[in-house]
């Protein structure tokens, strides 16, 4: 492993009223699959989209490989809980409109019909259940083959072979030199193949840890 | 990285796409238009002239109201599902995106307007006396002056609890300039163009597009970003 992929340094967010995260402190190296853990309202989700960008810091700083966070989004891809797919367009439609702004070169057709929705990517997202609508979302990560790859609860949503699916993409993120960060309540599935893991509690880390 | 000119046709053409397949939100921004003016028929008494008069006032009132159904609906869908985080997220100028959201606002507005022309010869007796393409260049151009701010106070209104209030009250004291300008226009092709005015007016109403299109290209990412 090289430099770090991520170094957050001092970051803290505040909402109005409440600090949600505080004196954040991390360096993550490049390739380094991570687990991200914590009670609800621990800061998981905040953390998460400061260090994507989709947030700003309140206090300290982001940088993905040495630059500002908000300059590196190209190298940045977030799956969180809201999954940004435009209801009335079809998955093509999503995923087109995403490679179209620059996000990968992936073939689309060949994208959904790896994340299962091959029969269904010319529907409307609106009819979409609830786990196609997740699949779509990590295939619009698959289509950017990002630097680093951030998941806010990838589990949720999914069937049994979701789940399969889900390992399947960390492990080949992971060959490919991926760094990968993954927030979940499924901590013993995931810390199984993580390098680090971050336990989160009251908007600071509790606990980095390395659990291989 | 794309040119900005192709990431806005991107951006343009997802409008295109989601308002034809959301096509019940033009339906129901016209239909509010319409309703509007024949309000406005009845409102206006029985004078025949007076309403010749003024039926340009009462078609750019009918689409102003109208445009603030469309343009928060337009930021809605990019909130419902956060789908302007994603966006932002890509590798996309945010004035990539304030160019392609305003174009399709345009195009709404400029459909909803011609449609609304019909109506408005037949309620208040105003066929025009200048000729049609003189009345859609108006109606263009008066659009485009709405199109534009409305997109950007669109985006900022969206995240308010409060935002279907926000936006009326944010926006139509901004654009009463260019709405006055188009009235005036609008009217010049309605009863004729005797003293030559209709190019002065229009003149304003294109000033104010190159203003708040380029205010919005540049100050949108502003408005969007955390």
């Amino acid at each position: 492993m090289n430099g770090p992929a991520i170094l957050a340094i001092d970051v803290g967010r505040r909402f109005v009223g409440r600090w949600a995260l505080r004196g954040i402190e991390l360096t993550i190296p490049e390739g380094a699959t991570v687990l991200l853990h914590g009670a609800n309202g621990s800061g998981k989700t905040t953390l998460l989209r400061v260090l994507a960008s989709a947030l700003s810091a309140t206090t300290g700083s982001v940088s993905i490989f040495g630059k500002p966070a908000i300059e590196a989004r190209a190298d940045v891809a977030l799956l969180s809980h809201a999954d940004g797919h435009y209801d009335e367009l079809s998955g093509w439609d999503n995923l087109d409109l995403a490679v179209r702004l620059g996000s990968g070169k992936g073939d689309v057709d060949a994208t959904l019909a790896r994340v299962g929705l091959g029969n269904r990517g010319r529907d409307a997202v609106r009819g979409y259940s609830a786990g196609m609508r997740k699949r779509l979302a990590f295939a619009r990560v698959l289509l950017k083959a990002p630097k680093v790859a951030m998941f806010d609860e990838p589990y949720a949503a999914l069937d049994p072979a979701g789940h399969d699916f889900v390992d399947g993409l960390f492990a080949e993120l992971k060959a490919a030199g991926s760094t990968v960060l993954v927030s979940t309540h499924q901590v013993a599935r995931v810390a199984a193949f993580s390098d680090m893991a971050v336990r989160l509690h009251e908007g600071r880390v509790a606990a980095p840890e390395a659990v291989s | 990285m794309n040119s900005i000119l192709a990431e806005c046709a991107a951006v343009t053409r997802k409008e295109l796409v989601h308002l034809w397949r959301a096509r019940s939100r033009m339906v129901a921004t016209g239909t509010f238009a319409l309703a509007t003016l024949l309000l406005f028929s009845f409102a206006g008494g029985l004078d025949e002239d007076a309403l010749r008069r003024n039926a340009a006032g009462y078609l750019w009132l009918g689409l102003l109201l109208a445009s603030t159904l469309a343009l928060g609906e337009s930021f809605r869908v990019e909130t419902e599902h956060n789908a302007i985080e994603m966006l932002l997220l890509l590798p996309v100028r945010p004035a990539a995106l304030f160019y392609g959201k305003a174009i399709g606002n345009l195009v709404v507005l400029v459909i909803v307007g011609l449609v609304m022309v019909p109506f408005t010869v037949v309620l208040f007796d105003a066929a025009p006396k200048e000729s049609v393409l003189k009345l859609g260049a108006s109606i263009f151009l008066g659009a485009a002056a709405i199109a534009a701010p409305g997109t950007m106070h669109a985006a900022l209104a969206a995240r308010a609890r409060s935002r279907d209030v926000l936006l009326p009250l944010l926006l139509f004291p901004l654009v009463v300039p260019c709405v006055i300008a188009s009235v005036q226009a609008t009217q010049l092709c309605i009863g004729g163009d005797a003293m030559g005015q209709f190019g002065a007016w229009l003149t304003v109403v294109a000033a104010f597009c190159v203003v708040h299109w380029s205010l919005g290209g540049l100050l949108f990412d502003r408005v969007v970003e955390d």
